[in-house]
């Protein structure tokens, strides 16, 4: 359980809440991290990616709806609510109607074990992090299934390599972070915050604390581009090649579950990267001489802010990489993976545990 | 252990074992799957359907499937006198509209009588030069989304907006000119078009150098290129490759110095060539570099014809145009260096009539596209789209 007695203050009083013998409270612990994803998928995921996009390509972006285009989101969820949901008379109905309720399952599920503040936390299990690696592997019954169920030889293309890429990832991304639990100590989720806070603010994170951290961090970075399938690992959605890979048969909300999980996932990765390396929400800024500025900005809503702004410039990198770099071919992704990131974490792996050991 | 027979295309194998029972083995059996990248598909350059015998990921058999886009050009040159054809010839290639008219003109001025201003010479380079860069520009822009990088095509497209205003400010449009006429040209450039082209010139070099560091020597894209569809020399020339498909090979091949027309001997360029040490010679690495060099190359003779173009008080480019373009019989095949390759016509007239009797359009893409099932075997999929990408087709042209 948790370490620290001020811990997860809000969550148990909300998980105590009843209202008539109904667990009011669960169900609102449980909304509250599927509201957030809808509100930043909203706005930073769809309407922030369409700007930076935009100025890093010399142009505008959304300027139309609503001054400088801050209502062009809702717009387009209002659109694709309307949108005639098509089921391909040849398709397997059930399949491809389950493939992206799957999928965005796996990817909310994740949001469990994040600890959006102090306070705060789904689920505070004491193997967090094990069960935020594992959940996300649900992604890939879904892409499977959306790939198959379609009955479209393009979208089945996108999906054995979406699975073979998220499946072959998560390898060196779990070792990454097994390099985090040694020096943490723990796995549990809020335990990482924990143990990087203190008087120092940036400090005490493990990226600074360890002379070899960057090489897990690296490597968990690149390796949580290629499980939610963003670019450079773009292969399942080469818009060039495959239409749009293994949701090209997807109209209307099918493919907005589509969307929302990946922005979810997108988010969630961020995340786990600032909570194991950079302190999640635990404050960067450090108390010099008299100015406390780390007491002053630590707290259940300041941690909500530091935790969301860490994954919110995680997620500023993923979309300036994506528009950046061309996408790699799918041997070279998996030579990528098998041949050069896991001999690294694996080195990572053993040079953390003998720092951890003998320092 | 003794082979009885095989069977099944030699998949399957009836064997006597040495205790002498009888055993049929199957190797694994794997289907081959026939998929169409059809005609409308993001990444095929216009219509074109590729039908792709797949084996996995990997392609046993590509083969282009032609005639979406066919308009029956050369039937229609049978019907309209020579100087209506010019707007017929834009479309063939909408991308290098003033080359094509450009290489029909030169094909009828050899059977007409009449000698070009150099005014108009120069003119005509000066246009069909800038729309080289455009052309490439698209090429290059769009070779880097079929990989994935979205971002080299906006760049690509913002310059391309620049020469598109300077060619409308000459000719009246943005992409299908009619401004190259047999004889002349349709109007004279503006009084400052020489100042505006030598600005155009100045903002545009270091955006070639933006362009490579951004794209050519991005290590993804090298990656995804290098090696990828190696045409060798002998094989090109065999199939009738020509322009910066062939260069890419290492033929130093250009019609403006090999065949020369118009006013290309009084310039100095280079014709850059691939030596194999960035990229593998042949491959599409090769390709993209030497349209990306061109570039480069086309702002010099730009430079040169803005410094050597005569200054003629009152000219009216269509001075020389004869009043009814009746060509003297014959036969004729002109050609020109498009920048997709030789673009050439042949041209039948039999002396009396104002419309040609046949009118033959020697189309580089399409030859260049005839290679396709021999570089396809053996690519995976992802690295089709790479040499699609880099033979670069104008499906307008392919199909006429």
């Amino acid at each position: 359980m948790s370490s620290s007695p001020s811990l997860n203050t809000w969550s148990d009083a909300l998980s105590g809440f009843t209202l008539g013998g109904f667990p009011l409270g669960l169900v609102i612990v449980a909304a509250i991290p599927l509201v957030f994803i809808a509100l930043y998928a909203l706005t930073y995921g769809v309407y922030g990616e369409r700007k930076i996009s935009a100025f890093m390509q010399d142009r505008l972006g959304p300027m139309e709806v609503g001054p400088w285009g801050i209502l062009q989101t809702l717009a387009d969820i209002l659109k694709l609510l309307q949108k005639e949901d098509i089921v391909p008379t040849v398709a397997d109905k059930f399949l491809f109607v389950i493939g992206p309720l799957i999928m965005f399952v796996g990817s909310f599920l994740a949001f469990a074990v994040l600890p959006f503040s102090p306070a705060f936390i789904g689920a505070d299990l004491n193997v967090g992090l094990f069960y935020a690696v594992g959940i996300v592997s649900l992604e890939v019954v879904g892409i499977l299934a959306s790939g198959w169920g379609s009955n479209n030889k393009w979208a089945l293309y996108g999906a054995i390599r979406s699975v073979a890429q998220i499946v072959s990832y998560e390898i060196p991304a779990s070792i990454a972070l097994l390099c985090g639990a040694m020096m943490a100590g723990s796995l549990s989720m809020q335990h990482f915050n924990v143990v990087q806070s203190g008087p120092y603010g940036f400090l005490h994170f493990f990226l600074f604390k360890n002379p070899i951290a960057w090489l897990p961090f690296i490597i968990y970075f690149i390796s949580s581009l290629a499980e939610t399938n963003r670019a450079p690992f773009d292969i399942p959605e080469a818009e060039s090649e495959l239409v749009a890979g293994f949701f090209t048969e997807y109209s209307g909300m099918k493919f907005a579950m589509f969307f929302l999980a990946e922005y979810g996932s997108m988010f969630m990765v961020s995340a786990v990267l600032s909570i194991v390396f950079l302190g999640g929400w635990a404050s960067p800024l450090p108390n010099i001489g008299g100015l406390a500025l780390n007491d002053m900005t630590n707290g259940p809503v300041w941690g909500a802010f530091w935790i969301i702004t860490k994954g919110f410039f995680f997620i500023f990198v993923q979309m300036w990489l994506r528009w950046t770099l061309p996408r790699l071919r799918v041997d070279q992704l998996m030579y990528l993976c098998w041949k050069v990131l896991t001999p690294f974490a694996f080195i990572a792996f053993v040079l953390t545990a003998i720092w951890e050991i003998y320092m | 252990m003794q082979e009885l027979g095989k069977a099944e295309l030699n998949t399957t194998r009836i064997i006597r074992q040495d205790d002498n029972r009888v055993v049929i083995e199957k190797d694994l059996d794997t289907e081959y799957m026939v998929l169409s990248m059809g005609p409308q598909h993001p990444s095929t350059h216009g219509v074109l359907r590729l039908e792709c015998i797949t084996d996995g990921e990997v392609v046993v058999e590509a083969e282009p499937y032609l005639g979406y886009l066919h308009r029956c050009f050369e039937k229609y040159c049978e019907k309209i006198d020579y100087p209506a054809i010019v707007p017929y010839t834009d479309r063939m290639d909408y991308l290098a509209g003033i080359n094509t008219e450009l290489a029909y003109c030169i094909t009828v001025e050899k059977l007409l009588d009449i000698e070009i201003p150099r005014r108009v010479e120069f003119i005509r380079v000066i246009t069909a030069e800038l729309n080289r860069i455009a052309s490439h520009l698209v090429a290059i822009g769009t070779y880097g989304i079929d990989l994935g990088a979205f971002t080299p095509f906006l760049f690509c497209f913002r310059d391309r907006e620049i020469i598109l205003s300077l060619l409308e400010w000459v000719s009246g449009a943005r992409m299908l000119y009619h401004y190259v006429w047999i004889g002349g040209l349709s109007y004279d450039v503006p009084a400052d078009f020489k100042k505006r082209v030598s600005e155009f010139v100045n903002y545009f070099k270091p955006k070639v150098v933006e362009l490579q560091k951004l794209l050519t020597e991005n290590e993804i894209f090298v990656k995804r290129t290098k090696g990828i569809g190696i045409m060798p020399a002998e094989v090109a020339i065999n199939y009738g490759w020509s322009g910066p498909m062939l260069r890419g090979s290492g033929v130093k091949w250009d019609l403006r110095r090999n065949d020369p027309y118009s006013i290309y001997p009084e310039l100095e360029f280079d014709i850059p060539v691939p030596d194999g040490k960035f990229s593998d010679v042949g491959d599409s690495l090769s390709r993209h570099l030497v349209r990306a060099l061109e570039m480069d190359e086309s702002l010099k003779i730009i430079e040169q014809c803005l410094d050597k173009m005569p200054e003629v008080s009152g000219f009216d480019p269509r001075a020389v145009i004869p009043k009814r373009i009746r060509p003297k019989a014959g036969e004729v095949y002109g050609r020109a260096e498009n920048p997709r390759g030789e673009v050439g016509f042949y041209i039948v007239s039999d002396g009396k009539s104002t419309k040609p009797l046949r009118c033959k359009a020697r189309s580089s893409c399409f030859v260049n596209l005839s290679a396709m099932k021999d570089l396809s075997k053996g690519q995976l999929i992802p690295d089709l789209v790479a040499i699609i990408g880099s033979i670069d087709i104008v499906l307008g042209e392919v199909d006429r």
